[in-house]
This record gives C-alpha cells, structure tokens and sequence, in this order.
C-alpha cells in the first residue's frame, strides 16, 4: 500500500472530477486494489481545517511518511514571486512553499494535469498569476522545483498531463507507483508515463475513414475530419483518448470537436484561434507526427481525388446520410 | 471574543478559509476568504471570442458545462442565433446532467460526512450516519461515487467526454444524437431515476415532489424507513438544521433550462421573505471591490463595466472575490433560490417556517434532482434524431452581450464585449461569488458570513462542526468564486 497525499493549487479541480469518474463498481474499492491509500484529498478525505493542518505537518516533519505527493494545478508564484495569488487556507502560507517542502520529503511526486505539469490554462496569456508547473514551464524544463529535481525514490515529477487528465491515466501511474512498476525508462522525455502518451490521439478516432480521404468537416458536428479546417491536433497529439475512451463512450473527437492537444505543453496559447486549422499556402501547418510535409501533400491531393461519394457527402453532415453500399456478393 | 481561522475547508470544490469572531459559544462575526486568483476575465482579453469556449469550462472542474453554457450563450446573443430545438435539448440535457451529479455530489461526498464525526457519537442515529455516510468509506458514500460515475457516462454520449466539454455551442451542439442514441440515453436516465429512488428518497420521485408543505414532509419523513433522505429529515431535526445558518432572507435565480420556444423550466425570478415573487431585472447589479484585493477605483460596477484589477497591497481586503449585489442588496442563489422562484411548494413552505436554512438548503437540492430526472425523460422523448442539432454561427466583429445560465450552485453570468474580432471584455459573476461574497462598502456581509452569525462553537472547537454544516449547506464552488 502508498499513502497518497493530494494537494490543489492554480487549477480549476477537474483532474479530481475526473478521477471520480474512473470506471468501476466502487472507487473507494479500485483505490485498494491498486494499492493505494489515500492520506487526505480535498474531495473526499473527512478531515478539514486544524485536522488537515496537523496532518501537513506531521508529513513536513518526518513523521507521516508521503509515499507520492499529488499536485493538482499550476503553482501560482505571483505577485512578484511571493506566492500570494495562492496562500493556502488556514494557515496565511503560500501554497508553494507547501508543494516545495513536502515534494522534499516524498518518496514520489506527480502532477496531476496539464496546470500541474506545465503551467496549463492557469498559465494562458501574459500569466499575470506567475502560474508554472511542478517541474516544467510550458516545455521548459524547470518549474517550481527546478530541471535538476529528484523525488526521494529518484524519479523526476511524473507528468500525468491532460485537461483534465483522463481517471484511467491517474490510476495506472498510481498502482504502477504502488507496485514499483514505474521506472525512468518508463517515461517519455517530457515524464510523462508512456502507457499512454506513446499513443496519439488520432489511433482509433472513429474518423479515420474521412482523414484517410481528407474529407473534412466544415461546421461543428460535422462527421468529417476535423484536421484540415476545425483546428484538430489528434495526428500530433500524445495519449490515448481514442482508444481508452472517457466517460464510457466519449472522446473528444467523438463529441463532435478538435482535439486541442491538451497534453501537450503550451496547449493553452495555440497562436491561433482552438476551432480553426492554421494553414500556409492552404496546406495545415501542423501537419501529422513522424510524417514528412511533400508525402503528406501528395497524399492528401491523391487521396481527395479519390473520396467515394458516400465519404464525401457524410463530411460534411452530421449524420449519416450515405450508408455504405452493400455487396451484391460475399465479402471477398 | 477568540479569533478562530479555519481552513482548509475541503469537501467544498476550492480552496476556502473563514474567519470567525467567537465570544459566548456563538459566532459573533465572520469573514469568508477566497485566497486564490487565477484571473481568468484578463486572460480571455485579445482573444478569439470562440477560444471563450475552451477557456472557460477550465475556471472550474465541477460547473464545467454552465462556464460552457453560460459562454456559448453570450456569442450566440452576440450573433443573433438560437439553437434549434435539438440542439436547446442537448444543451439542457448536459447542463441537467452536470447539475443532478453535482447535487447528488453534494449530498453524499461533500455534506452527509459530517454527520458521522464523533462529535456526534452520543446521538441515537449516529451508529447509521456512520455506516452509510463515512467520508470516502462509508456504504452509500461508495454506492454514490460509483452512480455519480455510470450518470456521467451520459456526456459521453452527449458530448464526448466531461469535464471541459467543447460540445456546447452557440448554434446548438456539436453531437447530434442518433435514434439508437437516444434510448440508450433514456435508459440511463431510467436506472439513475431508480437509484435516487431506491437510495436516496424511499420512494417514487413524484411523491416527494408532490409533497404540499413542511407536516405532509415531517409525516412522509416519520412514515416510512427507506432512503437517505429520510436518515437525513431525522438528523436535521435532531441536529437543529431547521433553525442553523439563516440567509439574508433574499434569493435570485435567473431561470433555467429553456424549451424551443425560450421559456424556461424554471422561472428565473427574485424571492424575499414574506414578499411576493418579483421579476429580476440585472440592471442594477453591482460588483464592490471595496474588500477585495483588487482595484475598486469608481466604487461598484456593473459587469458589462466591470474590471479585474489585482491590488495584493490592500490594507481593507480580505479576499479575492467582488461582492455582487443587486440594487445594493445580498441575495442566496441556488437550488433553493431556484426552487422558491419557481414557486416549489415544499420549499416555498420550508422557507416561509425557516428562512433559508441548512435544512431548507439541502431538502431543495433533492427536490431539485426529483424535478430534473422527468425534464430529462421528457427532452429526451422530444429530441428527433436526424434534424439538425446547430445552426450555423457568423460572429460580428464588434459587439457586446451577455450569457446568463443557472449553474448547480446557481446564478452565473458572462458578460463581453468584441472588438475588431477579439475579446476586449469579459467578466464573470459566479454563484458563490453572490454566496460568499465579502462585505461591501456599506459594511453589508455576504450571504454566508451572514448566516454564520449566531452559529453555534463548542468548547475547543477549532473547526467547528456547525459551521462546517453552514458553509457545506451553500455547496460552495470556490474555483468558480473568484475564476
């Protein structure tokens, strides 16, 4: 069993929202199962107010060992670097000299979602609130504890990115930290945990059909690619959101709009508008990972020549309104 | 008189602290403290209008769809567009799911906890309270997380994943719901119905929901065994929850859950005790900064005015959030403001013997969800698979409009304003920041430090349990506060 302490700071709480949304019969149960005990969430956890602060101290001081330390949201370290935009509750102390002196004495930290792990929407625009991640600001390495930081068990901050995080992604880190089944070589170069950000969102989007034709959507709730005009970054984009799906059945792309990449550092401040494809010479700009830009083109102009009817027509609808043509003989 | 400053307060959604003057066994004066700013309304500043729609959901992981809502709302009244019917009832649908899951979040993970402290041990229902209602542990608490899971399974089919949920539009949705689709959801909506009344009321929802009056609610509760709420109706009077954490007695709500025609389901309106209802007009609504830590320069503004400026050197201040008032007075929004609007018996008879109380506060948030499920069933019944669920969307590159939505904590608005084809104004007045909202510059406390006054200490108390009951009641939505 890891004894799990949850922190929140510059974040919005959906990271937990979501982990409540984890699949299963009891969550309370899957917690157990995975081997993990929780210390205190804000969500969840009874104790409030003296209760909690006697508890951070005992951790700061030794005596309640923190096996992983959780922070959810960015680290607002405004104004002026004094950390007041955040002062924890109860006891007038920023929340940073929090997270700096008990990520000391963890034998594990994770950031919980994008704020967490780069500064995320908590960090958009001119970032007045000083708002970076645990060990990351935007892609840079750094953050609140610095690119040279090591938790005590000797892994830098395990980066479960996401906006919000998806509750299997939560999980997974968790009971692999529980089982000591998560390794340096098990994180990818921005420490994030490659079981799911080795995958791009694209690999299972139920719009393959329409990418592989580049026919796009044009309008919300079209059932075409959303790559070439709706601002979609699922060929880019690390995790696994197409194949283990949210909330039952949902994905992003599922629902009916772009992936914005929110795994990503940065992801906050695209430089263009979210629903719209940034384009040079009508070619996307942001053109699929691993895929170089003369092939990509001269697919795509093949590829749109070629569109079937019925791939073309659903496109741009938003429902089926060309069924797939049934073979007058056995499927050969 | 002793100083007690509580906090962290968790079980809320955010970071919350109270201030609290104790002097003979009761709280004689409060503050409540928002002590975080991310400053959301200057970071949309420059910004494509449409980024509003993957911005906002982020001030806040449990309200996500109404910051959606109330957003999508604000550019579709700037382009004169309105969803088409589909599309209304999708909307409906995803913002009535957030809100029934947050209302069953409240009641199971967030309030009922408390009651299973052993403070309470001596009380002849607390043994039960314990069994079902233990923070994290407890039967029903487990049995509610995992329900609250399944229920949310909903926007997964509605609207690709939650929170942070870009199928809101302001056209209408961006997932139309085929014929399959919709049974399933109704389905769904079925098993959910089954487990409130199975779990939660004892009984068929309608029963409650029909009950006329404080007795015929006091003789439903002492008439029959099953369900929380009854355990609940038990505690409460036991507890005192009746008299505990009394409001100013003013309560606004502005309406909620449209049909295609644009009447609501839920009347928006503005209730005060022992007045007829009025209609609510936000002419008059103000923002004071006065005990904010943010510029005030001007005195109070309306929002569509409004301005966020952070001063982090202000002797006055003691919090990050504005106080919202309407022609200069504090008003209680929610549930149970949307509940006494619409003229709900039950509650409208609660408040009338109460005030708003705890306990009114917490009876009108399970007479809600009751009143949600059958709106459900039926928009769902309504939809037409294979009409349109959105209607094309053309901004205009000036302009200015407002977004105004019930969350489940109540009242939300977005005000903004588009100039050369950015966002040049936005401003947000979230529920709690009208619940939790400091004093303004008459020196009038918020809702909340209002009805903490008289609330019961014990003896070395340093977190204490009534005030604990007080604050929860509100169901506060910190992150969405001060956004």
């Amino acid at each position: 069993m890891i004894d799990v302490l949850w922190l929140q700071s510059g974040g919005c709480g959906g990271c937990s929202m979501s982990l409540l949304c984890a699949d299963g019969a009891d969550f309370p149960g899957l917690l157990a199962a995975s081997g993990v005990r929780l210390l205190w969430h804000p969500s969840l956890s009874m104790a409030s107010g003296d209760e909690v602060l006697a508890l951070l101290d005992d951790c700061r001081a030794g005596r309640v060992a923190v096996d992983v330390l959780c922070v959810e949201g960015a680290i607002l370290r405004g104004p002026g670097g004094s950390g007041r935009f955040h002062l924890q509750a109860g006891s007038g102390r920023p929340m940073m000299d929090w997270v700096q002196e008990l990520a000391a004495v963890a034998r594990h930290v994770v950031a919980v979602g994008s704020c967490a792990a780069w500064g995320g929407v908590s960090a958009a625009g001119a970032n007045v609130t000083e708002a970076c991640g645990m060990q990351h600001e935007n892609a840079r390495p750094g953050g609140l504890l610095g690119a040279d930081f090591r938790a005590r068990g000797g892994l830098p901050v395990v980066n479960v990115a996401g906006c919000p995080t998806h509750p299997g992604w939560v999980i997974d880190t968790l009971a692999a930290l529980a089982a000591d089944a998560l390794h340096a070589d098990d994180l990818d170069p921005l420490a994030r945990p490659r079981f799911f950000a080795d995958q791009l969102v694209h690999h299972g989007c139920t719009r393959n059909e329409y990418y592989e034709f580049k026919a796009s959507a044009e309008k919300p709730g079209d059932l075409g690619c959303m790559m070439e005009h709706l601002g979609c970054k699922g060929t880019q984009a690390h995790a696994d959101c197409n194949t283990r799906l949210w909330n039952g059945q949902g994905s992003c792309t599922r629902g009916g709009y772009a992936c914005i990449s929110c795994t990503e550092p940065g992801f906050q401040d695209p430089g263009h508008g979210f629903h719209r494809t940034p384009k040079l010479a009508g070619i996307p700009i942001g053109l699929p990972t691993d895929m170089p830009k003369a092939w990509f083109v001269a697919l795509a102009s093949l590829s749109k020549s070629a569109t079937p009817r019925r791939v073309r027509s659903n496109a741009t609808a938003d429902h089926l309104v060309v069924p797939p043509a049934i073979k007058p003989t056995r499927l050969k | 008189m002793t100083r007690l400053i509580v906090g962290p307060f968790n079980r809320v959604e955010g970071d919350l602290e109270v201030r609290l003057d104790v002097a003979d066994g009761a709280v004689r004066r409060a503050e409540v403290v928002s002590p975080m700013y991310r400053g959301f309304e200057n970071l949309l500043r420059g910004r494509d209008p449409m980024d509003a729609l993957v911005i906002v959901p982020r001030i806040c992981g449990i309200c996500s769809v109404s910051q959606s809502l109330a957003a999508a709302r604000a550019l579709a009244a700037l382009a004169g567009v309105a969803p088409p019917p589909n599309g209304q009832l999708a909307l409906n649908l995803l913002a009535a799911t957030e809100n029934a899951a947050d209302h069953l979040t409240h009641f199971y993970a967030f309030f009922m906890p408390d009651f299973a402290r052993p403070v309470y041990a001596g009380r002849p229902w607390h043994a039960e309270a314990l069994r079902r209602h233990a923070a994290e542990h407890g039967e029903q608490t487990r049995r509610a997380i995992a329900a609250r899971a399944r229920w949310f399974e909903l926007v997964g089919v509605l609207g690709g994943r939650w929170p942070h949920t870009h199928s809101l539009q302001p056209g209408g949705s961006s997932r139309a719901i085929d014929a399959a689709e919709r049974l399933r959801l109704l389905a769904r909506v079925r098993e959910f119905r089954a487990w409130l009344e199975h779990h939660l009321v004892g009984a068929p929802l309608e029963q409650l929901t029909a009950l006329p009056d404080a007795p015929a609610l006091q003789a439903w509760g002492q008439g029959g065994t099953g369900g929380d709420l009854r355990l609940f109706l038990a505690i409460a009077a036991d507890a005192g929850l009746a008299s505990l954490g009394r409001g100013p007695g003013r309560a606004l709500s502005v309406g909620a859950f449209p049909d295609a025609q644009g009447r609501p389901a839920l009347a928006p309106g503005w209730w005060a005790e022992g007045q007829p209802l009025q209609p609510l007009s936000l002419d008059r609504l103000t923002e004071d900064a006065t005990h904010a830590w943010l510029a005030d320069a001007g005195g109070p503004r309306h929002p569509a005015h409004g301005l966020t400026q952070p001063v982090a050197d202000k002797p006055e201040a003691y919090t990050w959030n504005k106080a919202p008032r309407l022609a200069g007075q504090t008003a209680e929004t929610g549930a149970v403001a949307r509940q006494l609007v619409d003229g709900q018996p039950l509650v409208a008879d609660l408040a009338r013997r109460h005030g708003i109380t705890v306990l009114v506060r917490v009876v009108a948030r399970v007479v809600e969800l009751a009143r949600l499920v059958p709106l459900m069933e039926a928009w769902l019944q309504a939809l037409v698979p294979r009409e349109p669920f959105a209607v094309p969307l053309v901004l205009p590159a000036e302009g200015a409009a407002v977004g105004l939505n019930e969350a489940a904590r109540g009242a939300l608005g977005h005000w903004l304003r588009v100039e050369g084809g950015r966002l040049a104004h936005y401003q947000i007045v979230a529920p709690t920041s009208w619940n939790f909202s400091p004093r303004d510059g008459r020196g009038q406390p918020g809702p909340l430090e209002q009805a903490l006054e008289g609330t019961p200490v014990q003896p070395g108390e340093a977190t204490p349990v009534a005030v604990q009951h007080v604050v929860r009641s509100f169901d506060p939505c910190m992150v969405c506060t001060v956004h």
